[in-house]
Order: C-alpha cells, then structure tokens, then sequence
C-alpha cells in the first residue's frame, strides 16, 4: 500500500469512527445512567430500532427530523418506564425482561415499519467541519453530525453531574447500595424507574440517529446489535460516561476498518473485519479482569457483576 | 417503601392458593393476561381479536399441515432452549446461543459434503458430532472467561456470538463457498437422498425427536446424578460448593459447553435437516428465542419441549395471518413479544422456589 493509501484508509477508519459511533454513543451513555442506578437494560435494542422507526415516520409526516429525533427519545421513556416498572416487581429477572422488550420492540417497530420502507422522510443536516481541507476524503470524514457533539457535550456533562450533583449522588447511593439509600429515606424504586426511564430516552435518540442520519432510512435490517452492544460498552467504559465515548469511538473505529479497507480495494477478509469491534472489546475486557477482582467500577446493586 | 413500590406490591399481592396449585395458575393466568393484552393491540387497530386468535389457532395448531410447521420451528428451540437452560443450573445466563448454532451448522455442513459419497448416513453421525463440538467449545471459552478471569458470562457469549456469525458470513461468502450459490451465498449442499429423514406419518425431520430426548437425558442427569447435583449446589451456592471441594471451575466450564453443544446441534441438524447447506438462512433468530423459551421454561429441560411448541406454532400462523388477514408477519414478534414479557412478569405471584 502506498503512503497515500494508508492515508486514506487512517482518515475514512477516523470519519468512521465518528459516524459509526454516535448511535453507540448515546445507546450506552443511557445503559450507564440505568446501571448507576443498579439495574440492567438489556432491552435498548428493541427500544432502539421502535425510536428508529418512529423518529423516522414523525420526522417524514412533520417534516422536520429534529420533531422526529425527540419523538424517538419520549418513545423510548415508555420503553424504559416499562422496563422499570416491571423489574421493581419482587423476582422479576431483569435479563430476562430486557431480551422480552428487545422482541416486543422489535415486533411493533416492525408492525407500524411496514409503511414507512418506501417513502423518504427529511434526513438531520450535518456540520461541515472539513471545509477548510482540499482532500475530498478528509472533508467526507469530518462531516459530523450535531448529535455526535450533542452526545459527546452529553458524556462531559454526566460525568460532572455523577460526581457534584444531588441527583448524580442519589443515583450512585441507590446503585451501590439500596439498603443505605433506604436509610437516607430516597426511593430505591422511584429513582430506579426514573433511570431506566431516561436511559430509554437516549436509547430512542440513538435509533433516530440510524434512520435519520446513518445509514439514513428505516428498515429492518438497520441495526446491527448496537443496543445489546451498549452492556459490554458500559462494563468496558467501568461505568463512566468519558469512558463511554472513548468506548464508543474506539468501537466505532473498530468497526470502520472493514468499509476503509474495502475502499482503497481491499477486499479480503470483509466480513472478519466487521469482528474487530467485539473481538477488541473482548480482549480489553479479559486484559482489564481476574479472578480476584472482577468488574471494578460496577454499581454494588448490579444483578450481572454480583 | 415508596409509593411506585407499595402500589405495585398490592397489585401482585399473591393469591390465597396453595403454592403447588399457584405453579399451575400463574403461568396459564399469565398466558392468558399476554393474549388479552395482544386482543387489546388487536382491536385498537381496528381488527377483531376473535379473528386473530382464530387464525392463529388455525395457523399454527388446527390441522395437521399446521403442526408439521410448528413442529419444524419448535425442533431448532428445544435444542437452543437447552442451551441456556443447562448453563443456568450453575447460575449462569449465556446468551450467545446463534453464535454457537452457526457454528454447529458451518461445521456440520464442512463434514458431512466431502464425508458422504463413502460413508452415506454416517456422515450424518459426524456431522452431528462435529456441530455439537463446535458449539461446545465456543461456549467452553465464556465458561472458561468466567471461572478463571471473572469476565461475565452474558457479556462474553454475546460478544463471542457476534465473532462467530462473523466467521460463519466470512466462510459462507468465501472459502466455503459453493461457485454455484450466485444469488445466496450458501457451502457446497447435501444431496437430499442423504439428509435426515422424515418421521413416519409427521412431516417432521428426527432433529425433533434429538430434541426432545436430549431434554430428557438433561431432566434426568440435573436430577438423579451426582454431577447434576454438584451443578446445582455450585450454581444455588459457590461458596458451599467450593467448601465441600467441588470443582466449581471445572462445572460452570462443562455446563457451557453441554449448552453450546445443544445450539450447535441445533445448528447440524437445521443444515442437514431442512437447509441442506450452511446459508444466512439457518440464522433465523433461534437461538435468540431460545432464551426466551428457557426463561418461560424456569430453566426446566422438560418444560422447555411446551414452550417451545407454543412458541413455534405463533412463529408458524404468521404466514396465514398475513395471507388471510393482510396482517404484517412482525404480528407473531408482536405477540411473542407480549406473552414473553406476561410470563416473566407472572415470576413476581408464583410461589417462592425452595432453593
């Protein structure tokens, strides 16, 4: 390969990374504020595709995707409220309850999809942030989408108010340990709801991403797992929103080297390359784990890392 | 307690029924709580319930053409059922049940082809045991991960699934491609004189009857013998098990790869079965759903073969639904999806297990 290339294939694996990692993104800084709070969301798939799909139909009978974007997100409220609400029943698996939504989900998202395969609806405009470049490949890879930097101002945001906020504590006291939050007279259920609630916002944002900006049209083949992706992310980023981003970028990025190899002619292995995100995640993982200490970072209350 | 918690307790505060008679009730009262909530997404739009559930009757359990298809779906679920069933009795829940059947069908379609020209019907055998090896060993890693890194088992299988259908597309869409599968990449196809055979008077292939002993056999060793016990005291206690010298290690290892060896099966016999050739095909979502059958199933081999004929006969009205009554065929995910979320809600009235 020549300098050139190489080159192209490190810029298009960059505007990959951002492109790609925005739904990632927002889908696992929602499981990080559901896990503060000590339970698992294993459904954000499903929330994530019905977002996609009705951010995608609200936007193309308004007219406006921006109208679409929030609509997905108050979709996946009631997912997670639901969520929420059925884990708080006593000896209720939330494992089991998540991969349940995940199929209602999709099955609804599927069942009202059917008519909007076809039309076209208003995509979200990006910002081009490589105007100043005179290589077409860099100005393709830094056309970056608002939500990436609504998503990455996001990340900064929570990571700040986890640490010096009344809700941030009361969302960690709850996830570590629901007897003290109990004896400080919060509601364990309450704030419980309440997070898996706004998780499934952001859940429903990231599907409107997939619909209405990349790859940018509904059907049903438009996610590739990112919402279940969203629980690995999470342990990967050791509940911390940064950590979320550069998960998400890394993962991202992972997942671009295939399409930038294939762009510059490279064909073989196309298909072993879409592993590299999770073949990383997975090495990361077991390099960061032992025996004696498992999961450092996780919420004390979590059903998975206890 | 707060108030979402006190409201929510007082609409579940269990019967006064005696807890061998709420076994029973809950479930049936949980089925029926899922299909009036799928009566109710019915007639909002428009439709009679009635009709619906008619049909679906119809489609999936009224004549005999309509069982053989149930029966069809239910086989691949009994076996990727299983999978997450036998895990669990260690306290484990491995998800990655697709990625282990896709490699149980490449590696059965890569032996039996060149194996059957000398060795006829039992290439089958070697295929079957080539299929169960390769989903053992690839959920031998997440039990191994688990036992002796600490990395979480569900996190691991699924990430493990996602590297496995990976490699399935990569060898199904190149070395192991068949020249002549132009439009649908698929590897080289069995002849259909050498496939598993249909049983007398059922449409239905012996993978079915594999199934369901295979659950038998599983029923049986969790309960009569020492290793099933040392299973479960491992998964109900690890502590205990480690204190009366168990191997704690060495059974959560052996539990995963007994259950990837089920996906994997599943897997085989779907490619030597009905597919005749490993194709994106065979990964229709059964191992996913097969985690779901294990939940509704309370991780009871014997109890997995019901549900998974129930799930299987809705997957099998959909074709009706839609040709009769021009309804979308996600309506059986719809109604999966309900009767899913009913029946493991229902958990929080059944009475509390012993262990």
């Amino acid at each position: 390969m020549s300098v050139d290339a190489v080159l192209t294939v490190l810029i298009a694996v960059m505007g990959g990374a951002i492109r790609v990692s925005t739904p990632f993104l927002f889908v696992s800084l929602g499981e990080c504020i559901t896990e503060k709070s000590g339970r698992i969301n294993l459904g954000l798939e499903g929330t994530m595709v019905f977002g996609a799909m009705f951010g995608y139909a609200v936007s193309y009978h308004s007219g406006s995707p921006w109208l679409g974007v929030l609509a997905a997100g108050c979709s996946g409220v009631v997912f997670g409220a639901v969520h929420g609400l059925l884990c708080s029943l006593p000896r209720v698996n939330d494992t089991a309850i998540g991969i349940s939504l995940i199929v209602l989900g999709l099955g609804l998202a599927y069942f009202f999809g059917k008519a909007y395969i076809q039309p076209t609806a208003p995509r979200l405009p990006s910002l081009d942030l490589g105007a100043w470049s005179d290589r077409p490949a860099l100005r393709a890879a830094l056309q970056v989408n608002v939500l990436f930097i609504v998503g990455a101002v996001l990340a900064f945001a929570l990571h700040w108010a986890f640490a010096n906020t009344r809700w941030g504590l009361q969302l960690r006291t709850v996830g570590d340990s629901a007897d003290a939050a109990r004896a400080l007279g919060l509601s364990v259920a309450r704030t419980r709801v309440m997070a898996t609630a706004v998780g499934g916002f952001f859940g429903g944002v990231a599907g409107a991403y997939l619909s209405l900006y990349y790859p940018g049209s509904w059907n049903e083949a438009l996610s590739s797992g990112q919402g279940v992706m969203a629980v690995a992310l999470v342990i990967f980023a050791r509940w911390r929103p940064l950590g979320c981003f550069r998960a998400a970028l890394i993962f991202g990025g992972a997942g671009s080297i295939g399409p930038a190899l294939q762009a510059v002619g490279i064909q073989a292995g196309y298909h072993l390359w879409n592993a590299a995100p999770y073949v990383l995640t997975l090495a990361i993982m077991l390099a960061s784990t032992s025996k004696a200490r498992a999961a450092i970072g996780a919420p004390g209350e979590l059903s998975m890392t206890r | 307690m707060s108030t979402v918690q006190s409201v929510l307790a007082a609409a579940v505060r269990p019967v006064n029924a005696s807890p061998a008679i709420r076994a029973w009730l809950v479930p049936i009262g949980s089925i029926i709580v899922g299909l009036l909530a799928f009566g109710v997404f019915v007639a909002l739009l428009g439709r009679n319930p009635l009709e619906v559930y008619a049909t679906i009757f119809e489609g999936g359990f009224a004549s005999g053409f309509s069982w053989n298809n149930t029966l069809l779906r239910a086989a691949p679920l009994i076996l990727t059922g299983l999978a997450v069933a036998i895990p669990a009795q260690a306290g484990l829940v491995v998800i990655g049940g697709e990625g282990a059947l896709a490699l149980g069908a490449l590696a059965a379609a890569a032996v039996t082809v060149p194996l059957v020209p000398s060795l006829g019907a039992t290439a089958l055998v070697a295929g079957s045991i080539a299929g169960a090896a390769a989903g053992g060993a690839w959920f031998a890693l997440a039990g191994f991960f688990r036992a002796y890194r600490g990395l979480n088992e569900t996190i691991s299988s699924l990430l493990l699934s996602y590297i496995a259908i990976a490699v399935f597309n990569h060898l199904v869409e190149g070395p192991l491609r068949d020249p002549a599968s132009l439009n649908k990449p698929s590897t080289l196809p069995l002849p259909d004189s050498a496939m598993i055979g249909q049983i007398p008077w059922l449409d239905v292939h012996w993978g079915l009857v594999i199934g369901v002993v295979a659950c038998v056999i599983a029923q049986l060793a969790l309960s009569r013998s020492t290793q099933g016990f040392a299973l479960r005291v491992a998964g109900g206690n690890p502590r205990a098990a480690m204190l009366v010298g168990l191997p704690v290690g060495a059974l959560i290892v052996a539990a995963c790869s007994l259950g990837g060896a089920a996906a994997g099966l599943a897997g085989a016999i779907e490619v030597m079965a009905v597919h005749s050739a490993a194709s994106a095909s065979v990964l229709a979502g059964y191992g996913t759903t097969g985690i779901l059958v294990a939940f509704m199933a309370r991780q009871q081999p014997l109890a997995i073969v019901p549900v998974a004929i129930l799930m299987g006969g809705i997957a099998a009205a959909g074709s009706l639904l839609q040709r009769r009554l021009d309804l979308p065929d996600a309506t059986t995910l719809v109604l999966q999806g309900l009767l899913f979320v009913a029946i493991l809600a229902g958990e929080a009235f059944s009475p509390k297990e012993r262990r």
